[in-house]
């Protein structure tokens, strides 16, 4: 069996069959298992590399033509496959407490299946329409049946369908910088192409707007996957052009560039979330913070731009899954979101209240908490090239600590005399405290996920080399 | 020499079905309209196309057209169809718009034509008004049909004009799906919040 098929094909359709065929409370046991047996296949089983069990040999090939273009994943992609499909099983196994629509499940293992089909394709720079085909399957996610479709939709698909023209135009313009580096103004044109491009997939400052509409109107749960899922992806999608050109990658302008976008996101959103009276909004801003500390880490002219890169994105899924399954909870009792209804729910949903808290306080890179390390790693880096930068990250992280205080303290406003209750089902609590726990051991032994990252400098070629 | 002739009849078939469809508020015409513009594509696509793959362009085109089609004809009553919330928004205005396009597009192909020779000029005029056409129908509405229009619009003329610089046959299947992906997307959208709450966990 090829690795393309097993990653990509099998996901796909499990998918489409479990949106055919499982519409009872099963679906998210067989998606989450689906998603941890390829995870764990992942990690048992080197892609391209002949296995001895018995008088059997196994051998996972790495590559498959289709419509004459080929889609590989290699040795290399190991890793990242373990990471992105063990988290995948996360989020499912969170469907049910979450309370979420069934088809979350098959739609996201497919939505899944394609991201990893853009890690695969060959030529990369056809990712963009790849991504472009998985934002439009999160779409029946973000607006249900009964709802209306809002503004923060509508934003996305835009500005995501606007993305992939930019992309693939800048892609074919980039081949011809490569032959001849001296025709500054071609360069200039693929160097703004490709920085629109990836504007508006990773809605980068000012187009984030949709980000915080979406965390408002949608289901927190669907919101919380979309923003740790395309980024992700959309990340490693850009990692691949700086490994891919050397021109971009040796370009101070533009590592400046990136570094100047990744800051005005951490330094607004952090700043925009200390302001929220909605803890969906505060959510949004959070990502968008965040999304500016992987931007940051992609603009680091050091060795170690993979490794902190990929530090901050695992801390990432779990603070999201994490946040997005309270808020989830939450949602059930206050609708809206907004303070005044979810004031003093701490006494009825500590839990929930807790893994907010928790989560956010992670985001923020509180000390013990998975979100500390990386970004303890990306402040050294960042420190020894510019103080400006990384006083600027700072003020961000600062603004969504002030955020969370301002969530703890509307949480537990409360009447004296109301009495401490637990409202969430004994699932939600599970889901809920595994998640907490998760989130202390990767702050506390960040040595952990060390297996998992030493590979993934490898997936390519001349980055942080 | 008829080839030539062809493709720039196919622009101006593109110049008068992205006005139709920029100024006309029914919804029957634009589709008709947008009907007509996959036809336009497809002619200026079969420069640097063979016929086989650019005729999977037309089919998925009214294909797009038909989604579109069947699911606005089921919806009874549609909000804000009639009227934009936002101002200015007159026929008038929205011809000079277009015409700010059409002058914008007059003036950059030949330079385009310059920097990436061979492309061909029709080519290059018809995907950049198409490109323009639909900027300026997703900036001047708030209508979810036309801003889908709007998204397909725009990729058609990326289409145009891509096809002459990468011929993949993934790609164009790829493209393909997305046009097709938007206009299920852009229906979906128009029929959600037409189903009570309690249809949910049955669909």
């Amino acid at each position: 069996m090829s690795a393309p098929v097993l990653w990509i094909g099998i996901p796909f359709l499990s998918g489409a069959l479990i949106l055919l065929f499982l519409r009872e409370r099963i679906s998210p046991l067989i998606g989450g298992i689906a998603a941890m047996v390829l995870a764990l296949i992942a990690m048992a089983i080197p892609i391209d590399t002949a296995l001895l069990l018995g008088s059997i040999s196994i051998k996972i090939s790495p590559s498959i033509d289709f419509l004459g273009r080929s889609f590989a994943l290699n040795t290399a992609d190991g890793p990242l496959l373990v990471i992105i499909y063990g988290l995948a099983a996360l989020w499912f196994f969170g469907t049910e407490a979450s309370g979420t629509a069934n088809r979350f499940v098959s739609l996201g293992l497919m939505i899944v299946a394609l991201l990893t089909a853009s890690i695969a394709v060959e030529p990369f720079l056809f990712a963009a329409l790849l991504l472009e085909m998985a934002a439009m399957l999160v779409i029946p996610l973000l607006v249900p049946m009964y709802q209306k479709p809002g503004r923060g939709v509508i934003r996305f698909l835009i500005y995501q369908t606007l993305a992939m023209p930019f992309i693939l135009f800048s892609g074919w313009m980039l081949a011809g910088v490569e032959a001849s580096p001296g025709d500054i103004n071609t360069t200039i044109q693929a160097g703004t192409m490709l920085g629109l491009g990836f504007a508006f997939l990773l809605g980068i400052f000012p187009l984030y707007n949709w980000i915080p509409l979406i965390t408002e109107e949608a289901p927190p749960y669907v919101a919380g996957f979309l923003l740790w899922l395309l980024p992700t992806f959309t990340i490693i999608f850009g990692l691949g052009f700086l490994d891919r050109y050397t021109w971009l990658r040796t370009s101070p302008q533009l590592s400046n560039a990136i570094q100047l976008a990744g800051v005005f996101m951490v330094a607004s959103g952090g700043i925009f979330a200390a302001l929220q009276k909605h803890i969906g909004r505060m959510m949004g801003y959070a990502a968008i913070a965040e999304t500016g500390l992987l931007i940051l880490a992609m603009g680091l002219r050091s060795t170690e731009i993979v490794n902190v890169t990929f530090l901050l994105l695992i801390p990432r899924g779990l603070e999201l899954a994490v946040w997005a399954l309270a808020l989830s909870i939450m949602k059930r009792k206050a609708y809206s979101l907004r303070f005044s209804e979810v004031k003093g729910l701490a006494r009825s949903y500590p839990i929930a209240a807790s893994a907010i808290i928790f989560a956010h306080l992670s985001m923020t890179g509180f000390p013990l908490l998975a979100g500390f390390p990386p970004r303890l790693a990306l402040w050294q880096e960042l420190a020894g090239q510019s103080l400006a930068l990384s006083f600027w990250s700072f003020l961000g992280m600062l603004g969504l600590l002030m955020g969370a205080i301002r969530t703890m303290a509307v949480f537990v406003t409360v009447e004296e005399n109301k009495a401490w209750e637990l409202k969430e089902t004994w699932v939600q609590m599970l889901m809920l405290g595994l998640g907490v726990i998760g989130l202390f051991i990767l702050g506390i032994l960040p040595q952990i996920i060390q297996p998992f990252l030493k590979g993934l400098p490898t997936l390519f070629l001349h980055l942080g080399k | 020499m008829t080839s030539e002739i062809i493709s720039w009849i196919a622009v101006g078939l593109i110049f008068a079905a992205s006005t139709v469809m920029l100024i006309n508020l029914d919804w029957r015409t634009n589709l008709g309209a947008l009907a007509m513009l996959y036809l336009a594509a497809f002619l200026l696509i079969t420069h640097h196309m063979p016929f086989i793959m650019a005729s999977t362009k037309l089919i998925t085109g009214w294909m797009v057209v038909t989604a579109l089609g069947m699911t606005r004809l089921s919806l009874q009553t549609v909000e804000n169809e009639n009227g934009e919330s936002f101002w200015p928004r007159g026929q008038w205005f929205r011809l000079i718009l277009m015409c700010i396009v059409v002058i914008v597009t007059i003036g950059s192909t030949p330079r385009i034509e310059a920097m990436i020779p061979g492309l061909g000029l029709p080519v290059i005029a018809g995907g950049l008004m198409l490109i323009g056409a639909g900027v300026l129908q997703l900036g001047v509405t708030s209508n979810l049909l036309s801003m889908i229009l709007g998204l397909l619009i725009l990729l058609a003329g990326f289409e145009i004009i891509y096809a002459a610089v990468e011929s993949s046959i993934l790609v164009a299947g790829l493209l393909s799906i997305t046009s097709l992906g938007l206009s299920l997307t852009g229906s979906y959208l128009m029929i959600a919040g037409s189903f009570p709450h309690d249809m949910e966990e049955e669909l």
